[in-house]
Protein backbone atom coordinates (compact mmCIF):
# COMPACT_ATOMS: atom_id res chain seq x y z
CA UNK A 1 0.00 0.00 0.00
CA UNK A 2 1.17 3.53 -0.84
CA UNK A 3 1.46 5.68 2.28
CA UNK A 4 0.93 9.43 2.14
CA UNK A 5 0.77 12.13 4.76
CA UNK A 6 -2.30 14.06 3.57
CA UNK A 7 -4.61 13.15 0.71
CA UNK A 8 -6.91 15.75 -0.82
CA UNK A 9 -9.70 14.55 -3.09
CA UNK A 10 -10.79 17.22 -5.57
CA UNK A 11 -8.85 20.19 -6.99
CA UNK A 12 -11.58 22.86 -6.83
CA UNK A 13 -11.11 26.07 -4.84
CA UNK A 14 -11.66 24.18 -1.55
CA UNK A 15 -9.06 21.48 -2.24
CA UNK A 16 -6.51 23.90 -3.70
CA UNK A 17 -6.80 26.30 -0.77
CA UNK A 18 -6.41 23.50 1.77
CA UNK A 19 -3.33 22.31 -0.12
CA UNK A 20 -1.89 25.83 -0.17
CA UNK A 21 -1.95 26.11 3.64
CA UNK A 22 -0.75 22.55 4.28
CA UNK A 23 2.20 22.92 1.94
CA UNK A 24 3.12 26.25 3.47
CA UNK A 25 3.08 24.57 6.88
CA UNK A 26 5.48 21.89 5.63
CA UNK A 27 3.17 18.91 5.14
CA UNK A 28 3.33 16.50 2.20
CA UNK A 29 0.18 16.53 0.10
CA UNK A 30 -1.12 14.15 -2.55
CA UNK A 31 -4.06 15.48 -4.57
CA UNK A 32 -6.40 13.36 -6.70
CA UNK A 33 -8.56 14.93 -9.39
CA UNK A 34 -10.76 12.98 -11.77
CA UNK A 35 -10.69 15.65 -14.47
CA UNK A 36 -7.70 16.26 -16.79
CA UNK A 37 -7.61 19.88 -15.55
CA UNK A 38 -7.05 21.42 -12.17
CA UNK A 39 -9.52 23.91 -10.65
CA UNK A 40 -12.92 22.23 -10.32
CA UNK A 41 -15.83 24.50 -11.27
CA UNK A 42 -13.48 27.46 -11.65
CA UNK A 43 -11.98 26.45 -14.97
CA UNK A 44 -15.36 26.74 -16.70
CA UNK A 45 -16.14 30.18 -15.33
CA UNK A 46 -15.32 32.94 -17.80
CA UNK A 47 -17.15 35.65 -15.85
CA UNK A 48 -15.73 37.91 -13.17
CA UNK A 49 -16.56 36.52 -9.74
CA UNK A 50 -18.61 38.40 -7.24
CA UNK A 51 -17.60 38.10 -3.62
CA UNK A 52 -14.98 39.68 -1.42
CA UNK A 53 -11.86 41.09 -2.99
CA UNK A 54 -9.92 38.99 -0.43
CA UNK A 55 -11.14 35.84 -2.18
CA UNK A 56 -10.28 37.12 -5.64
CA UNK A 57 -13.62 38.74 -6.51
CA UNK A 58 -13.62 40.60 -9.85
CA UNK A 59 -11.17 38.00 -11.16
CA UNK A 60 -12.46 35.64 -13.84
CA UNK A 61 -12.99 32.09 -12.56
CA UNK A 62 -10.29 30.41 -14.66
CA UNK A 63 -7.78 33.01 -13.47
CA UNK A 64 -8.70 32.31 -9.83
CA UNK A 65 -7.79 28.65 -10.44
CA UNK A 66 -4.43 29.75 -11.84
CA UNK A 67 -3.78 32.00 -8.86
CA UNK A 68 -4.63 29.27 -6.35
CA UNK A 69 -2.41 26.84 -8.21
CA UNK A 70 0.46 29.32 -8.28
CA UNK A 71 0.46 29.30 -4.45
CA UNK A 72 1.08 25.56 -4.60
CA UNK A 73 3.57 25.31 -7.45
CA UNK A 74 6.41 26.62 -5.29
CA UNK A 75 6.25 23.44 -3.18
CA UNK A 76 6.78 20.88 -5.95
CA UNK A 77 8.90 18.57 -3.78
CA UNK A 78 6.10 18.30 -1.18
CA UNK A 79 3.25 18.08 -3.64
CA UNK A 80 2.03 15.22 -5.75
CA UNK A 81 -0.74 15.83 -8.27
CA UNK A 82 -2.70 13.01 -9.90
CA UNK A 83 -4.96 14.15 -12.73
CA UNK A 84 -7.56 11.92 -14.43
CA UNK A 85 -7.43 9.96 -11.20
CA UNK A 86 -10.86 9.16 -9.77
CA UNK A 87 -11.19 8.10 -6.17
CA UNK A 88 -13.68 5.26 -6.44
CA UNK A 89 -13.64 3.92 -2.90
CA UNK A 90 -12.74 5.00 0.60
CA UNK A 91 -12.57 3.09 3.88
CA UNK A 92 -12.76 4.26 7.49
CA UNK A 93 -9.07 3.44 8.07
CA UNK A 94 -8.25 6.25 5.61
CA UNK A 95 -7.56 4.01 2.67
CA UNK A 96 -8.66 5.10 -0.79
CA UNK A 97 -8.80 3.26 -4.07
CA UNK A 98 -7.92 5.31 -7.14
CA UNK A 99 -8.84 4.45 -10.72
CA UNK A 100 -6.50 5.85 -13.34
CA UNK A 101 -6.11 4.76 -16.97
CA UNK A 102 -7.35 1.25 -16.38
CA UNK A 103 -5.39 0.71 -13.17
CA UNK A 104 -6.59 0.66 -9.56
CA UNK A 105 -4.21 1.73 -6.82
CA UNK A 106 -4.57 1.97 -3.07
CA UNK A 107 -3.27 4.75 -0.87
CA UNK A 108 -3.43 5.31 2.85
CA UNK A 109 -3.00 8.69 4.52
CA UNK A 110 -2.79 10.11 8.02
CA UNK A 111 -5.51 12.58 7.10
CA UNK A 112 -7.93 12.81 4.18
CA UNK A 113 -9.69 15.95 3.02
CA UNK A 114 -12.75 15.38 0.86
CA UNK A 115 -13.42 18.36 -1.43
CA UNK A 116 -15.41 16.70 -4.20
CA UNK A 117 -17.79 19.61 -4.80
CA UNK A 118 -21.30 19.11 -6.14
CA UNK A 119 -23.24 17.55 -8.97
CA UNK A 120 -26.17 18.97 -10.90
CA UNK A 121 -29.78 18.17 -10.17
CA UNK A 122 -31.96 17.00 -13.00
CA UNK A 123 -35.55 17.76 -13.84
CA UNK A 124 -38.07 15.15 -14.87
CA UNK A 125 -40.49 15.90 -17.70
CA UNK A 126 -41.58 13.90 -20.75
CA UNK A 127 -38.79 13.47 -23.34
CA UNK A 128 -36.10 14.88 -21.05
CA UNK A 129 -33.65 12.41 -22.59
CA UNK A 130 -33.72 13.95 -26.08
CA UNK A 131 -30.36 15.03 -27.48
CA UNK A 132 -29.95 18.81 -27.09
CA UNK A 133 -31.02 18.80 -23.44
CA UNK A 134 -28.04 19.61 -21.22
CA UNK A 135 -27.17 20.49 -17.68
CA UNK A 136 -25.67 23.97 -17.32
CA UNK A 137 -22.31 22.40 -16.44
CA UNK A 138 -22.20 20.48 -19.71
CA UNK A 139 -22.98 23.62 -21.71
CA UNK A 140 -20.16 25.42 -19.92
CA UNK A 141 -17.75 22.57 -20.57
CA UNK A 142 -18.63 22.54 -24.27
CA UNK A 143 -18.40 26.30 -24.76
CA UNK A 144 -15.77 27.45 -22.33
CA UNK A 145 -13.38 24.50 -22.28
CA UNK A 146 -13.69 23.13 -25.80
CA UNK A 147 -15.03 26.09 -27.78
CA UNK A 148 -18.03 24.18 -29.09
CA UNK A 149 -21.45 25.85 -29.41
CA UNK A 150 -24.22 23.75 -27.84
CA UNK A 151 -26.75 25.03 -30.41
CA UNK A 152 -28.28 28.12 -31.96
CA UNK A 153 -31.49 28.75 -30.04
CA UNK A 154 -31.78 27.92 -26.38
CA UNK A 155 -34.01 28.11 -23.34
CA UNK A 156 -32.63 28.02 -19.80
CA UNK A 157 -34.60 26.41 -16.99
CA UNK A 158 -33.74 27.99 -13.63
CA UNK A 159 -32.96 31.60 -12.70
CA UNK A 160 -30.45 31.02 -9.92
CA UNK A 161 -27.03 32.59 -10.31
CA UNK A 162 -25.78 29.66 -12.38
CA UNK A 163 -28.77 29.79 -14.76
CA UNK A 164 -28.37 33.56 -15.19
CA UNK A 165 -24.59 33.47 -15.63
CA UNK A 166 -24.59 30.55 -18.06
CA UNK A 167 -27.35 32.26 -20.09
CA UNK A 168 -25.17 35.37 -20.30
CA UNK A 169 -22.19 33.24 -21.37
CA UNK A 170 -24.33 31.58 -24.06
CA UNK A 171 -25.31 35.00 -25.41
CA UNK A 172 -21.62 35.99 -25.43
CA UNK A 173 -20.82 32.86 -27.39
CA UNK A 174 -23.51 33.67 -29.94
CA UNK A 175 -26.31 31.36 -28.81
CA UNK A 176 -29.70 33.06 -28.92
CA UNK A 177 -31.21 32.54 -25.46
CA UNK A 178 -34.95 32.88 -26.05
CA UNK A 179 -36.02 32.80 -22.41
CA UNK A 180 -35.11 31.86 -18.87
CA UNK A 181 -37.86 29.92 -17.09
CA UNK A 182 -38.33 30.06 -13.33
CA UNK A 183 -40.96 28.10 -11.42
CA UNK A 184 -40.84 30.35 -8.35
CA UNK A 185 -42.59 33.76 -8.25
CA UNK A 186 -39.25 35.59 -8.04
CA UNK A 187 -35.88 35.39 -9.77
CA UNK A 188 -33.55 33.18 -7.73
CA UNK A 189 -30.14 34.69 -8.41
CA UNK A 190 -28.62 38.10 -7.83
CA UNK A 191 -30.56 40.86 -9.57
CA UNK A 192 -27.39 42.37 -11.02
CA UNK A 193 -26.94 39.14 -13.01
CA UNK A 194 -30.62 39.17 -14.02
CA UNK A 195 -30.37 42.80 -15.19
CA UNK A 196 -27.26 42.00 -17.23
CA UNK A 197 -29.27 39.41 -19.13
CA UNK A 198 -32.50 41.33 -19.33
CA UNK A 199 -30.84 44.30 -21.07
CA UNK A 200 -29.76 41.88 -23.80
CA UNK A 201 -33.45 41.31 -24.44
CA UNK A 202 -33.70 37.90 -22.76
CA UNK A 203 -37.07 37.56 -20.99
CA UNK A 204 -37.08 35.92 -17.56
CA UNK A 205 -40.40 34.14 -17.16
CA UNK A 206 -41.24 33.54 -13.50
CA UNK A 207 -43.93 31.06 -12.38
CA UNK A 208 -43.29 29.13 -15.56
CA UNK A 209 -41.81 25.70 -16.13
CA UNK A 210 -41.18 23.20 -18.90
CA UNK A 211 -44.08 20.83 -19.44
CA UNK A 212 -42.48 18.61 -22.05
CA UNK A 213 -39.83 18.50 -24.71
CA UNK A 214 -40.89 17.96 -28.31
CA UNK A 215 -38.82 16.21 -31.00
CA UNK A 216 -38.13 12.89 -32.67
CA UNK A 217 -34.35 12.40 -32.81
CA UNK A 218 -33.37 15.64 -31.06
CA UNK A 219 -35.13 18.46 -29.26
CA UNK A 220 -37.09 20.72 -31.64
CA UNK A 221 -39.24 22.69 -29.20
CA UNK A 222 -40.45 22.84 -25.64
CA UNK A 223 -43.88 23.36 -24.25
CA UNK A 224 -43.93 25.69 -21.25
CA UNK A 225 -46.71 26.08 -18.72
CA UNK A 226 -47.51 28.72 -16.10
CA UNK A 227 -47.68 27.79 -12.42
CA UNK A 228 -49.87 29.22 -9.67
CA UNK A 229 -48.69 30.26 -6.18
CA UNK A 230 -48.79 26.64 -5.06
CA UNK A 231 -46.60 25.60 -7.97
CA UNK A 232 -49.55 23.86 -9.65
CA UNK A 233 -49.82 24.06 -13.46
CA UNK A 234 -52.50 26.44 -14.73
CA UNK A 235 -54.54 24.87 -17.51
CA UNK A 236 -54.50 26.36 -21.02
CA UNK A 237 -51.37 28.42 -20.42
CA UNK A 238 -49.12 26.25 -22.56
CA UNK A 239 -46.78 27.94 -25.05
CA UNK A 240 -44.48 26.29 -27.55
CA UNK A 241 -40.97 27.65 -28.08
CA UNK A 242 -38.93 26.21 -30.98
CA UNK A 243 -35.35 25.57 -29.83
CA UNK A 244 -32.44 23.21 -30.42
CA UNK A 245 -30.93 23.50 -26.94
CA UNK A 246 -32.51 23.22 -23.52
CA UNK A 247 -30.24 23.98 -20.61
CA UNK A 248 -31.24 22.84 -17.12
CA UNK A 249 -29.96 24.65 -14.06
CA UNK A 250 -32.18 23.77 -11.14
CA UNK A 251 -29.58 23.50 -8.42
CA UNK A 252 -26.67 21.46 -7.21
CA UNK A 253 -26.39 18.68 -4.70
CA UNK A 254 -23.27 17.76 -2.68
CA UNK A 255 -21.16 14.88 -4.05
CA UNK A 256 -21.49 12.98 -0.81
CA UNK A 257 -20.86 9.46 -2.12
CA UNK A 258 -17.31 9.07 -0.80
CA UNK A 259 -18.31 10.40 2.61
CA UNK A 260 -21.25 8.03 2.78
CA UNK A 261 -19.05 5.16 1.66
CA UNK A 262 -16.52 5.90 4.38
CA UNK A 263 -19.34 5.55 6.88
CA UNK A 264 -19.33 9.18 8.00
CA UNK A 265 -22.49 10.27 9.77
CA UNK A 266 -24.62 12.01 7.13
CA UNK A 267 -27.77 14.09 7.30
CA UNK A 268 -30.19 15.30 4.68
CA UNK A 269 -30.45 19.09 4.91
CA UNK A 270 -32.43 20.62 2.07
CA UNK A 271 -31.01 24.11 2.71
CA UNK A 272 -27.51 22.77 2.09
CA UNK A 273 -28.55 20.98 -1.09
CA UNK A 274 -28.91 17.36 0.08
CA UNK A 275 -26.85 14.79 1.96
CA UNK A 276 -24.04 16.43 3.95
CA UNK A 277 -21.64 15.16 6.60
CA UNK A 278 -22.19 15.98 10.21
CA UNK A 279 -19.00 17.72 11.27
CA UNK A 280 -17.26 19.08 14.33
CA UNK A 281 -16.45 22.78 14.49
CA UNK A 282 -13.07 21.76 13.02
CA UNK A 283 -14.82 20.39 9.92
CA UNK A 284 -13.87 16.86 10.93
CA UNK A 285 -16.44 14.24 9.98
CA UNK A 286 -17.59 11.61 12.45
CA UNK A 287 -14.56 9.58 11.34
CA UNK A 288 -11.35 10.78 12.93
CA UNK A 289 -8.92 12.43 10.51
CA UNK A 290 -11.39 12.52 7.62
CA UNK A 291 -12.32 16.12 6.90
CA UNK A 292 -14.59 17.78 4.32
CA UNK A 293 -14.82 21.28 2.87
CA UNK A 294 -16.40 23.26 0.03
CA UNK A 295 -19.62 22.49 -1.80
CA UNK A 296 -19.58 18.84 -0.60
CA UNK A 297 -20.50 20.14 2.86
CA UNK A 298 -23.30 22.38 1.52
CA UNK A 299 -23.81 24.28 -1.73
CA UNK A 300 -22.27 27.71 -1.46
CA UNK A 301 -19.76 29.86 -3.30
CA UNK A 302 -16.14 29.71 -4.36
CA UNK A 303 -15.41 32.46 -1.86
CA UNK A 304 -16.57 30.34 1.08
CA UNK A 305 -14.99 27.20 -0.41
CA UNK A 306 -11.62 29.01 -0.43
CA UNK A 307 -11.90 30.09 3.20
CA UNK A 308 -13.15 26.67 4.34
CA UNK A 309 -10.23 25.06 2.53
CA UNK A 310 -7.77 27.36 4.25
CA UNK A 311 -9.42 26.66 7.60
CA UNK A 312 -9.14 22.90 7.18
CA UNK A 313 -5.60 23.27 5.94
CA UNK A 314 -4.80 24.94 9.25
CA UNK A 315 -6.61 22.34 11.36
CA UNK A 316 -4.97 19.41 9.61
CA UNK A 317 -1.51 20.95 9.65
CA UNK A 318 -1.78 21.40 13.41
CA UNK A 319 -3.11 17.88 13.87
CA UNK A 320 -0.05 16.54 12.07
CA UNK A 321 2.30 18.60 14.19
CA UNK A 322 3.10 21.42 11.78
CA UNK A 323 2.35 24.68 13.48
CA UNK A 324 2.12 27.44 10.93
CA UNK A 325 3.28 30.82 12.22
CA UNK A 326 0.32 32.89 13.32
CA UNK A 327 -1.88 29.77 13.44
CA UNK A 328 -4.44 31.11 15.91
CA UNK A 329 -4.76 34.44 14.19
CA UNK A 330 -5.17 32.82 10.77
CA UNK A 331 -7.81 30.45 12.13
CA UNK A 332 -9.66 33.32 13.71
CA UNK A 333 -9.52 35.24 10.44
CA UNK A 334 -11.06 32.34 8.53
CA UNK A 335 -13.94 32.05 11.00
CA UNK A 336 -14.60 35.79 10.86
CA UNK A 337 -14.42 35.79 7.07
CA UNK A 338 -16.91 32.91 6.77
CA UNK A 339 -19.25 34.70 9.17
CA UNK A 340 -19.14 37.82 7.01
CA UNK A 341 -19.71 35.93 3.76
CA UNK A 342 -22.78 34.24 5.23
CA UNK A 343 -24.35 37.09 7.17
CA UNK A 344 -26.40 38.72 4.39
CA UNK A 345 -29.89 37.81 3.17
CA UNK A 346 -28.42 35.42 0.59
CA UNK A 347 -26.57 33.59 3.39
CA UNK A 348 -29.79 32.86 5.24
CA UNK A 349 -30.27 29.42 3.72
CA UNK A 350 -26.73 28.40 4.65
CA UNK A 351 -27.12 29.72 8.20
CA UNK A 352 -30.38 27.84 8.62
CA UNK A 353 -28.92 24.66 7.13
CA UNK A 354 -25.90 24.78 9.38
CA UNK A 355 -28.08 25.25 12.43
CA UNK A 356 -30.14 22.22 11.44
CA UNK A 357 -26.98 20.24 10.87
CA UNK A 358 -25.70 21.06 14.35
CA UNK A 359 -28.96 20.77 16.22
CA UNK A 360 -30.52 17.53 17.38
CA UNK A 361 -27.67 15.28 16.47
CA UNK A 362 -26.15 12.56 18.59
CA UNK A 363 -22.69 13.33 17.24
CA UNK A 364 -20.39 14.97 19.77
CA UNK A 365 -18.47 18.10 18.91
CA UNK A 366 -14.86 18.22 19.94
CA UNK B 1 -40.62 44.40 -10.70
CA UNK B 2 -36.87 43.87 -10.31
CA UNK B 3 -37.54 40.57 -8.55
CA UNK B 4 -39.92 39.28 -11.20
CA UNK B 5 -38.71 40.85 -14.43
CA UNK B 6 -35.05 41.46 -13.76
CA UNK B 7 -35.03 45.21 -14.30
CA UNK B 8 -35.74 48.09 -11.94
CA UNK B 9 -38.60 50.60 -12.01
CA UNK B 10 -37.98 54.16 -13.23
CA UNK B 11 -38.21 55.29 -9.62
CA UNK B 12 -35.48 52.90 -8.57
CA UNK B 13 -33.30 54.03 -11.44
CA UNK B 14 -33.77 57.70 -10.54
CA UNK B 15 -32.81 56.99 -6.93
CA UNK B 16 -29.31 56.09 -8.19
CA UNK B 17 -28.78 59.41 -9.96
CA UNK B 18 -27.64 62.66 -8.34
CA UNK B 19 -29.15 66.06 -9.23
CA UNK B 20 -28.64 66.84 -12.89
CA UNK B 21 -26.34 69.84 -12.23
CA UNK B 22 -23.92 67.48 -10.45
CA UNK B 23 -23.64 65.55 -13.72
CA UNK B 24 -21.91 68.43 -15.45
CA UNK B 25 -18.89 66.46 -14.28
CA UNK B 26 -18.75 62.70 -14.86
CA UNK B 27 -20.03 60.62 -11.93
CA UNK B 28 -20.46 56.93 -11.23
CA UNK B 29 -24.04 55.64 -11.25
CA UNK B 30 -24.26 52.46 -9.19
CA UNK B 31 -27.28 50.26 -9.74
CA UNK B 32 -26.84 47.62 -7.09
CA UNK B 33 -30.25 47.30 -5.45
CA UNK B 34 -29.76 44.20 -3.40
CA UNK B 35 -27.72 43.21 -0.34
CA UNK B 36 -25.28 40.68 -1.83
CA UNK B 37 -21.87 39.57 -0.53
CA UNK B 38 -19.72 41.57 -2.93
CA UNK B 39 -17.28 44.47 -2.70
CA UNK B 40 -14.85 44.95 -5.64
CA UNK B 41 -16.39 48.35 -6.45
CA UNK B 42 -15.33 49.61 -3.03
CA UNK B 43 -11.81 48.19 -3.14
CA UNK B 44 -11.15 49.35 -6.70
CA UNK B 45 -11.99 53.04 -6.25
CA UNK B 46 -8.73 55.00 -6.05
CA UNK B 47 -10.30 57.90 -4.12
CA UNK B 48 -12.47 55.81 -1.74
CA UNK B 49 -15.69 57.30 -3.03
CA UNK B 50 -17.57 53.98 -2.61
CA UNK B 51 -18.26 52.57 0.84
CA UNK B 52 -19.57 49.10 1.65
CA UNK B 53 -17.76 48.42 4.90
CA UNK B 54 -16.71 45.38 6.91
CA UNK B 55 -19.97 43.55 6.24
CA UNK B 56 -19.66 43.11 2.49
CA UNK B 57 -23.40 42.41 2.26
CA UNK B 58 -24.13 46.11 2.63
CA UNK B 59 -25.11 48.00 -0.49
CA UNK B 60 -22.48 50.32 -1.95
CA UNK B 61 -22.84 54.00 -1.03
CA UNK B 62 -21.34 56.61 -3.34
CA UNK B 63 -19.86 59.87 -2.11
CA UNK B 64 -20.69 61.89 -5.22
CA UNK B 65 -18.42 64.78 -4.27
CA UNK B 66 -15.41 62.52 -4.06
CA UNK B 67 -16.09 60.61 -7.28
CA UNK B 68 -13.85 61.83 -10.09
CA UNK B 69 -15.61 59.79 -12.76
CA UNK B 70 -12.39 57.88 -13.49
CA UNK B 71 -14.28 54.69 -14.36
CA UNK B 72 -12.13 52.18 -12.43
CA UNK B 73 -15.23 50.77 -10.77
CA UNK B 74 -16.94 50.10 -14.12
CA UNK B 75 -14.86 47.09 -15.10
CA UNK B 76 -14.31 45.99 -11.50
CA UNK B 77 -17.99 45.32 -10.90
CA UNK B 78 -18.79 41.67 -11.71
CA UNK B 79 -22.48 42.61 -11.91
CA UNK B 80 -21.82 45.18 -14.66
CA UNK B 81 -23.96 47.44 -12.52
CA UNK B 82 -21.92 50.64 -12.77
CA UNK B 83 -21.58 53.24 -15.50
CA UNK B 84 -20.19 56.78 -15.48
CA UNK B 85 -22.48 59.54 -16.71
CA UNK B 86 -22.13 63.23 -17.52
CA UNK B 87 -24.23 65.82 -19.32
CA UNK B 88 -22.92 67.93 -22.16
CA UNK B 89 -25.33 70.36 -23.81
CA UNK B 90 -28.30 68.28 -24.94
CA UNK B 91 -26.35 65.00 -24.81
CA UNK B 92 -25.82 62.47 -22.07
CA UNK B 93 -22.38 60.90 -22.18
CA UNK B 94 -22.26 57.34 -20.83
CA UNK B 95 -19.23 55.17 -20.16
CA UNK B 96 -20.58 51.62 -20.07
CA UNK B 97 -19.10 48.15 -19.59
CA UNK B 98 -19.36 45.94 -22.68
CA UNK B 99 -18.42 42.26 -22.99
CA UNK B 100 -19.54 41.29 -26.50
CA UNK B 101 -17.89 40.95 -29.87
CA UNK B 102 -17.59 42.56 -32.33
CA UNK B 103 -16.72 45.84 -30.62
CA UNK B 104 -18.02 49.09 -32.04
CA UNK B 105 -15.65 51.58 -33.72
CA UNK B 106 -15.32 55.24 -32.85
CA UNK B 107 -17.95 57.39 -34.63
CA UNK B 108 -20.14 54.36 -35.48
CA UNK B 109 -23.82 54.83 -34.77
CA UNK B 110 -25.26 51.92 -32.76
CA UNK B 111 -28.61 51.15 -31.16
CA UNK B 112 -29.15 52.52 -27.67
CA UNK B 113 -30.98 49.95 -25.53
CA UNK B 114 -33.02 50.28 -22.32
CA UNK B 115 -33.07 48.05 -19.25
CA UNK B 116 -35.77 45.82 -20.72
CA UNK B 117 -33.60 45.19 -23.76
CA UNK B 118 -35.58 47.39 -26.17
CA UNK B 119 -33.94 49.67 -28.74
CA UNK B 120 -34.76 53.28 -27.79
CA UNK B 121 -32.55 55.67 -29.79
CA UNK B 122 -29.36 55.87 -31.82
CA UNK B 123 -26.09 56.44 -29.94
CA UNK B 124 -22.81 57.72 -31.25
CA UNK B 125 -19.67 55.83 -30.22
CA UNK B 126 -17.07 58.26 -28.86
CA UNK B 127 -14.41 55.93 -27.46
CA UNK B 128 -13.67 52.21 -27.00
CA UNK B 129 -11.20 51.45 -24.24
CA UNK B 130 -9.68 47.97 -23.64
CA UNK B 131 -6.63 48.18 -21.39
CA UNK B 132 -5.18 45.02 -19.79
CA UNK B 133 -6.34 46.06 -16.31
CA UNK B 134 -9.95 45.94 -17.56
CA UNK B 135 -9.49 42.20 -18.14
CA UNK B 136 -11.74 41.95 -21.22
CA UNK B 137 -14.51 44.18 -19.90
CA UNK B 138 -14.38 46.89 -22.56
CA UNK B 139 -15.48 50.40 -21.71
CA UNK B 140 -17.42 52.14 -24.43
CA UNK B 141 -18.17 55.87 -24.27
CA UNK B 142 -21.32 56.91 -26.11
CA UNK B 143 -23.42 60.02 -26.58
CA UNK B 144 -27.22 59.85 -26.55
CA UNK B 145 -29.98 62.46 -26.46
CA UNK B 146 -30.35 63.71 -22.88
CA UNK B 147 -34.02 62.76 -22.73
CA UNK B 148 -32.91 59.13 -22.44
CA UNK B 149 -30.79 59.78 -19.33
CA UNK B 150 -32.84 57.39 -17.17
CA UNK B 151 -33.63 54.88 -19.93
CA UNK B 152 -30.36 54.11 -21.67
CA UNK B 153 -28.26 51.24 -20.31
CA UNK B 154 -26.40 49.47 -23.12
CA UNK B 155 -25.68 49.31 -26.84
CA UNK B 156 -26.44 46.80 -29.56
CA UNK B 157 -24.96 46.39 -32.99
CA UNK B 158 -27.23 47.66 -35.79
CA UNK B 159 -26.01 44.78 -37.97
CA UNK B 160 -27.55 41.98 -35.88
C1 LIG C 1 -21.93 28.89 -13.50
C2 LIG C 1 -21.35 29.07 -12.12
C3 LIG C 1 -21.02 30.36 -11.68
C4 LIG C 1 -20.45 30.56 -10.42
N1 LIG C 1 -20.13 31.84 -10.04
C5 LIG C 1 -19.56 32.07 -8.83
C6 LIG C 1 -19.16 33.38 -8.44
O1 LIG C 1 -19.30 34.36 -9.22
N2 LIG C 1 -18.61 33.57 -7.21
C7 LIG C 1 -18.43 32.52 -6.35
O2 LIG C 1 -17.90 32.73 -5.25
N3 LIG C 1 -18.80 31.25 -6.69
C8 LIG C 1 -19.37 31.00 -7.91
N4 LIG C 1 -19.74 29.72 -8.28
C9 LIG C 1 -19.64 28.64 -7.28
C10 LIG C 1 -18.29 27.98 -7.21
O3 LIG C 1 -17.79 27.67 -8.49
C11 LIG C 1 -18.38 26.71 -6.36
O4 LIG C 1 -19.05 27.00 -5.15
C12 LIG C 1 -17.00 26.20 -6.02
O5 LIG C 1 -16.32 25.83 -7.19
C13 LIG C 1 -17.03 25.01 -5.06
O6 LIG C 1 -15.71 24.59 -4.82
P1 LIG C 1 -15.33 23.11 -4.39
O7 LIG C 1 -13.84 23.11 -4.33
O8 LIG C 1 -16.09 22.75 -3.18
O9 LIG C 1 -15.86 22.15 -5.54
P2 LIG C 1 -15.60 22.07 -7.12
O10 LIG C 1 -15.12 23.34 -7.68
O11 LIG C 1 -16.83 21.48 -7.68
O12 LIG C 1 -14.41 21.01 -7.24
C14 LIG C 1 -14.56 19.65 -6.91
C15 LIG C 1 -13.54 18.84 -7.66
O13 LIG C 1 -13.53 17.51 -7.18
C16 LIG C 1 -13.36 16.62 -8.26
N5 LIG C 1 -13.88 15.30 -7.86
C17 LIG C 1 -15.16 14.98 -7.52
N6 LIG C 1 -15.26 13.68 -7.18
C18 LIG C 1 -14.03 13.15 -7.32
C19 LIG C 1 -13.49 11.83 -7.13
N7 LIG C 1 -14.25 10.83 -6.70
N8 LIG C 1 -12.17 11.63 -7.37
C20 LIG C 1 -11.37 12.67 -7.79
N9 LIG C 1 -11.84 13.92 -7.99
C21 LIG C 1 -13.14 14.17 -7.75
C22 LIG C 1 -14.15 17.26 -9.37
O14 LIG C 1 -13.74 16.80 -10.63
C23 LIG C 1 -13.83 18.74 -9.15
O15 LIG C 1 -12.70 19.14 -9.89
C24 LIG C 1 -20.27 29.46 -9.55
C25 LIG C 1 -20.59 28.17 -9.99
C26 LIG C 1 -21.11 27.95 -11.25
C27 LIG C 1 -21.44 26.56 -11.70
S1 LIG D 1 -15.71 56.52 -11.15
FE1 LIG D 1 -13.68 56.40 -10.20
S2 LIG D 1 -13.80 57.85 -8.51
FE2 LIG D 1 -15.90 57.48 -9.14
S3 LIG D 1 -16.60 55.83 -7.80
FE3 LIG D 1 -15.83 54.86 -9.67
S4 LIG D 1 -13.70 54.38 -9.21
FE4 LIG D 1 -14.36 55.85 -7.68
S1 LIG E 1 -19.02 45.36 -7.33
FE1 LIG E 1 -20.96 45.69 -8.45
S2 LIG E 1 -22.27 43.97 -7.84
FE2 LIG E 1 -20.57 44.05 -6.38
S3 LIG E 1 -21.37 45.31 -4.67
FE3 LIG E 1 -20.28 46.71 -6.07
S4 LIG E 1 -21.87 47.47 -7.43
FE4 LIG E 1 -22.72 45.67 -6.45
Amino acid sequence: MNQREVIIIGSGPAGLSAAGILLRAGAHVAMFERSPLIGGQLIKQTHKFFGSQKQYAKTRGYDIAKKLYRDIEAYQDHFELHLEATVVAIYPDRVISVYRQGVYQKYQAQAIIIATGASERLLSFPNNDLPGIYGAGAVQTLMNLYGVLPGKNAVMVGSGNIGLIVSYQMMQAGVNVKAVLEAAPNIGGYKVHASKLRRLGVPIMTQTTVKRAIGMTAIEAIETIRLDEKWQPIEDTETTIPIDTLCISVGLTPMHQLLSMAGAEMRYISELGGCVPHMSSAHETSIRNIFACGDVTGIEEASSAIVEGQFIGLIVSERLGYALEGYHLLKHECTTELGILRCGPFGEKIRLGQQKLKGGSSCSND
Amino acid sequence: MLKRLGYPSLEQVKSCFPQQDVLLKPKAIIECYEAIPCNPCETSCPVHAITIGQDINHRPQLDVDRCTGCGMCIHSCPGLAICVVSLKQDQAIFKIPYEFLPLPHVSDVWHGVNRAGEVIAPVKILEVRSTPIQDHTHIVTVAIDQQYLYDFITIRSPHE
